[in-house]
Parts: structure tokens; sequence; C-alpha cells
């Protein structure tokens, strides 16, 4: 079966499937189970009325909890366990972690997870902050607003094939066809560079990419944020005579401090799961690895899954801090 | 209101010129990536895209038409033509017959060929070859020329890249593929998560808050963390690798971003509409379906264009749910990847191959970017 075919009788299957079973289950809670007549009417309304939630809830719970919150128990058990060849598992208590301990790829790993932690989110957030302020007040602030925004279209992967041509390296005497090179050797650079192969400053020039994406969700959250800030506050501000740096920093950027605390962790969630970038460019090559790559070539390069699933756990330990602040937010907002 | 209180002029000039800054820096790279796709091999390989704008002088290596063009003419052979084909309109500033001395005649010069004979190139192109004896050979000479060449770009890269059937760079096939775990990844988990987010949001059942609370936790679960447990659990039950698990597993990973905005949307629908209803009679179904439902497009088409941008562009998925060895079912990023690694320097194909898979979502964005805003603006944890 051609596939196109599949995918359009899955959505027909699909969609069916989840508006018929909503529409039987009500039909048959409130037609055969607790019918709201007869004697118990009354009684029956309130049965039928506790079950309902459930059956509007079931699917997406059940979805929920297969696919996101059993893997993360799964994924515990397994990096406490090796696979015995042959089949079956063999509990190791912390061996894997020990072991991953010892590899000095896993560091180089940590280490430039950290520099991604710092600066992504950090350099996002700046730039997001400085063009959100810049283009509030011009009559094309919208169009501008539009064109950096752009990039939050573009995969990881069309975005690393854009940014390895910037980065791209001809032989020293031929005409370069990287920006890069061309702007190094026209201000006076002697020899083209291989950007990437360079151990230590190629993971900045990685991170160029990610930066370059998630500065439009930045700017986008924090541009409506400034609209938000009472115009009184930066009107009482100018009358006392505050420079526009004064107002900015001063006035603005306190007032909309929770709204740059949300910017800063979700980009620190896209940057802990970032994986696409490094394994497309480089690869985790030169000294570029980072803990989704880590990852992803033990579990199906090395085929070893309880060091992998070991190094899954670290990235969750690292989200966690975030998912437990979150969730108290969450709770805070609705009593 | 900095108007009201007259802002410096010379200020407002540096922020237009700041802000053309950052504008051109952030949109560069795709354009030169866009440029890259519409040039040749040669084009790509000998000058930066940014040339292309402008006529650029180039090296080239032409030849002339085979021996058995030549003509008799008053009893020498000659042979005519001119060095462009195409009527490409080209002006030569240095030419040679050697590669050794590429440069080593002005247009107009008459150079003594080494097989006999002699050749005159003129600036434009036109060639003269005479000989009183007779030409041999089954190719023509070759000529090389320091040209100046107009911008040119050609459509034969899209057409290698789309249309050609059997050809190992072809992304047609990947394209449906995407297309085909997109449109479902993205439709089933809307319905499924609408349900459930005007549970959470109108229906009152013990445990609420703590399902909502669960919610917002799981947003942020890396999905890393279900690689090796679900591909497990897709292989146990005995779908293995292919779409139905692809469709699952990001109905599965969209889940949680989707109840959390259709919910938190849904709760801000004016609460006397539902009351009303109830009062009314209507069943909590019709509810939803008549009234929840339409209101909430919104958030709705919000919902759908995260999806949409987030399937459309995913490769860590695809990569361990859907595409098995016999490579039928690749998807374009992996296509991309693929390509990055064989054919690292042929940029014609990369660059083309990366904007047949840009574009989709681009259009997207640009022709919905107001729902994409408010989602965003929704959904990022206050």
């Amino acid at each position: 079966m051609h596939p196109a075919f599949q995918g359009l009788l899955t959505i027909a299957i699909g969609v069916s499937g989840c508006v018929g079973y909503f529409y039987l289950s009500n039909q048959f809670l409130d037609r055969v189970l607790f019918p709201p007549r007869g004697p118990n009417a009354g009684r029956n309304i309130n049965r039928a009325n506790m079950i309902r939630p459930w059956l509007f809830l079931f699917p997406a719970l059940a979805a929920l909890g297969l696919y996101l919150a059993y893997p993360v128990v799964e994924t515990l058990r397994l990096s406490l366990t090796d696979r015995v060849p042959g089949g079956g598992y063999k509990w190791v208590g912390l061996d894997n972690y020990i072991q991953m301990a010892k590899e000095p790829k896993f560091w180089e790993a940590m280490r430039n997870n950290m520099f991604w932690l710092i600066i992504v989110p950090a350099m996002s957030t700046a730039f997001g902050l400085l063009v959100a302020q810049l283009t509030d007040r011009i009559r094309w602030g919208n169009l501008a607003k539009s064109l950096i925004f752009m990039p939050m279209a573009i995969s990881f992967v069309g975005a690393s094939v854009i940014w390895k041509l910037v980065y791209d390296t001809r032989p020293a005497e031929q005409d370069q066809i990287g920006m890069l090179n061309a702007l190094y050797i026209f201000f006076g650079g002697t020899e083209p560079q291989t950007w990437l192969t360079i151990p230590f400053w190629n993971s900045f020039l990685l991170m160029v990419v990610l930066i370059w994406i998630q500065t439009g969700f930045a700017m986008v959250i924090l541009s409506a944020a400034l609209r938000g800030i009472p115009e009184e506050t930066i009107e009482a501000a100018i009358l006392d005579g505050a420079n526009p740096f004064q107002i900015f920093f001063r006035i603005k950027v306190p007032q909309i401090k929770t709204t740059i605390l949300v910017v800063w962790t979700t980009i620190t969630i896209t940057v802990l799961k970032v994986f696409d970038i490094v394994f497309a460019m480089t690869n985790g090559q030169w000294e570029t690895q980072v803990l989704a790559n880590y990852m992803y070539d033990k579990l199906f390069r090395a085929n070893d899954w309880g060091v992998g699933s070991a190094s899954a756990m670290v990235i969750m330990l690292l989200v966690a801090p975030i998912l437990v602040w979150n969730v108290r937010n969450a709770r805070k907002e609705m009593e | 209101m900095s108007d009201i209180a007259g802002t410096k002029p010379a200020l407002r000039w540096v922020v237009h010129a700041s802000v053309i800054f950052l504008v051109v820096l952030w949109v560069v790279p795709t354009l030169g990536l866009l440029i890259s796709s519409f040039r040749t091999t040669d084009q790509i390989a000998t000058s930066g895209w940014w040339r292309s704008l402008f006529p650029s002088e180039q090296n080239l290596t032409l030849r002339s038409a085979a021996p058995e063009t030549q003509v008799l003419e008053n009893g020498m052979y000659v042979i005519e033509g001119n060095l462009f084909d195409g009527g490409t309109k080209a002006t030569i500033s240095k030419w040679g017959i050697s590669s050794r001395a590429v440069d080593a005649f002005a247009p107009g010069d008459t150079a003594e060929l080494r097989k006999g004979g002699t050749i005159t190139v003129e600036s434009a192109g036109n060639y003269r070859m005479e000989n009183p004896e007779e030409f041999t050979g089954s190719r023509g000479s070759r000529v090389f020329v320091t040209a100046e060449l107009p911008p040119e770009f050609t459509l034969d890269n899209y057409h290698k890249v789309l249309l050609a059937e059997d050809s190992t760079d072809s992304m047609g096939r990947a394209f449906f593929n995407t297309l085909t775990v997109t449109i479902p990844a993205t439709i089933i988990p809307i319905l499924v998560a609408a349900f459930a987010a005007y549970a959470l949001a109108w229906m009152d059942f013990p445990g609420r808050a703590l399902l909502i609370a669960a919610v917002v936790g799981l947003l942020v679960v890396p999905l890393q963390l279900a690689l090796i447990p679900l591909l497990k659990f897709h292989l146990n039950i005995g779908i293995g690798k292919g779409y139905l698990g692809v469709w699952m597993a990001h109905t599965g990973f969209g889940m949680p971003l989707a109840i959390y905005l259709l919910r938190n949307y849904m709760a801000g629908l004016p609460r006397d509409l539902i009351e009303n209803a109830r009062v009314d009679g209507a069943t909590e179904f019709q509810i939803f379906t008549k009234l929840i439902l339409p209101l909430s497009f919104p958030a709705l088409a919000s919902f759908a264009i995260f999806q949409f941008l987030w399937t459309w562009n995913d490769l860590l998925v695809a990569k361990v749910f859907l595409i098995d060895a016999s490579g039928q079912t690749t998807v374009m990023t992996n296509r991309i990847v693929e390509l990055l690694g064989t054919r690292g320097g042929n940029w014609e194909i990369l660059a083309t191959a990366a904007f047949v898979s840009i574009i989709v979502p681009l259009i997207v964005f640009f022709a919905m970017q107001k729902y994409l805003v408010r989602g965003l603006l929704a959904g990022s944890v206050k």
C-alpha cells in the first residue's frame, strides 16, 4: 500500500476512531449504564457525571502515561541494568554510571553542555530583548520582527546546512565560498580556517545556530511583555528626566523580570535536548560532543543501552529543577 | 510615548541602523542558501554566492566546434562559431590555448594552434579557426578564457532534486514521506487533547489539580528518555519501526503541550456560556462539540502549527521510530543529514535539498504567524 494512502487511511481511522470513542462511550454512559430516568434518575445523573471526565481524559492520559511517564521509570530501570547476551537483563546497580564517569567523552559532553546552557539562553534572551526594545517604536518593526522570527520555522537540520555553508572552507588558492572565511580573509586573515575543526571554539560556532533560531522566540515573548508595561511608569520616569537607557534598564527590565526568567528556562530546556545541530554539523567530532548526541551514540551506535539510559537520566536530572519550578508556579497560579 | 518626550533624532538613527543590521545578520545566512540553490555546480565552487548578484570574472575552459563542422573557404579550412553556447553574454578579457598560459592572448589576437592552423577569438566569444590543411580529430580545440559573465541562475538543481526518479539525490520520495508522517501526527493529538483539555477546564472531579500539575511537569520531560523504552514497546507489540509507530510517538510527545495550551484557552472562555448551556439541558458532549470546539479555534490553530512545524522538522523521532534498514521510509531531514555525509562538498544538491525541506514550514509560518505568536504567548509557562 502506498504510504500516502496509508496516511490518509490512518487519518480517517484515527479521527473517526477518536470521535467514535468519545461519542459511543458517552452514549453508553447516558443510555445504558446510568440513564437519567426511572426511580434512580438523580443518583444516576450524579454517577454519570463522576465517570464522564475520565471518559474524556482516558485517551490523553493513556498517551501521556505510556509515552512520557512510563519511559522515565523504565529508563531509570534500564540505567541500572545491563543486557545479557541472548536476552534478559541483569541488575548491575550503579555500574553504568561509574563506567560513564570514567569516559572522557562524557566529561567533554558535560563541559560543552555547561557552555551551551550558559551561553545560548543568555545570548538568545539578550538579543531577543534588544530586538524587542528596538523594534517597539519603529514603523517597520513588525516586518523586522517577522524576519528575525523566521528561523523558528526552519528545522535544526536545515539551519545546520545554512550555517555549514557560512562556515565552509576552500583551499587557500581558491575563492572562499563560506562567508566567515571570506570575511576573515577580507579583514586580513592569511590562511582560510576550517572553523568546525578548531577544538573548543567550534562549539561556539554550533551555539550560534541555536541562538539564531531561539532569538525569535525570546523576542516574541519579551516584546509582548514590554507592551504590557503600564505607560504611567515610563511617563513618570521621563518626567523625572531619565534617559532612554535608564528607562530600559531601571524601569522596563525590572518589570518584566519574571517573563525573562520564563524565556530563559524555556530555552534552557531546548538546549538540554539539542541533538540535531551537533549530529548534522560535526557529529560530536573535534570535541563538540553534547549529552543528547552522546546518548544517541551510546544507544544506537555502541548499542549500550545501560550507559545510554544512564546519560538520558543525567539529562532528566538537569531538567528536574525546572520541572519542579514550573509545577510550583502552575499550582500557585491556579489557587 | 518616547515621541511625546522628544527623542533625539540621532538616537532614532541609531535605532533604525541597528535594527537593519540585526535583520541583515539574521536573514543573510538563509539568503545565501536560497541563492546557492539556483546556481550551477561550477558557480558555487568557484565564487561566493554574494558575487552571483553581480557580473563576475571567471576562468573557463571552453571548446571550439568539432573538426567535422569545418568548411572550405578560398582554399582554407575554416571553423567558426561562438565559444559560449546558449546566448550567454560574456566579455572575454584574456584567453589562451594552453593550460600553462591561460592568459596569453588578448581579444582579437591570433594564436598558432599546436596541431597546425590559427585561431582568433573576439571579446564576445566569436572565434575563427583557419588552416590550409584539413582539421583532424574528433573534438574541437580547447580554449581557456578569462571572461566576465553576467549573473546567471538555473532551475536545474530543483529539477534534479525533486524530479529525478532514480537519482540518489532525490528528495521527492522523502518529501511525501515527511508529509505522510506530519499530517496524521498533527490532527490526531489535537482531537485527543481537546477532549482532555475540556475535562480539565470545565468538569469537576477529584484529582483535577493534580493532573494539571502532572501535565505541566511532563511538558519538560526530554523525549530522549522515551527512545529505548518505547522502541522496545513497539517491537514487543509488533508494530516495529514504521508510520504507525511514529504517529503514535508524535501523538504522545505532543500531548502535554496540546493539553496545556487548549486547557488554558478553554478555561478562559466565559463561564455563563457553559452554565447556560447546561441549564438548557445540553449534554457535556454537545457542549464540547457545538460550543467549545468552535470557540477554541485560535488555540487549536496555534497548537496545530506547533505540532506541524515540530513533526515536519523532526529528525530524532523519525530516526528512532520510523526509518528502518531498507531506507524506503526516510524523511527529508534524514536525507539531508545523509547528503551532508556523502555529498559534503556538493553545495548545489545540499542547498536545494535543504531549501525544499524548509519552504513548506516557511509558507505555513508566514501564513499563520498570528496564531503561532498567540500560541507562544500562551504556551510559555508563566
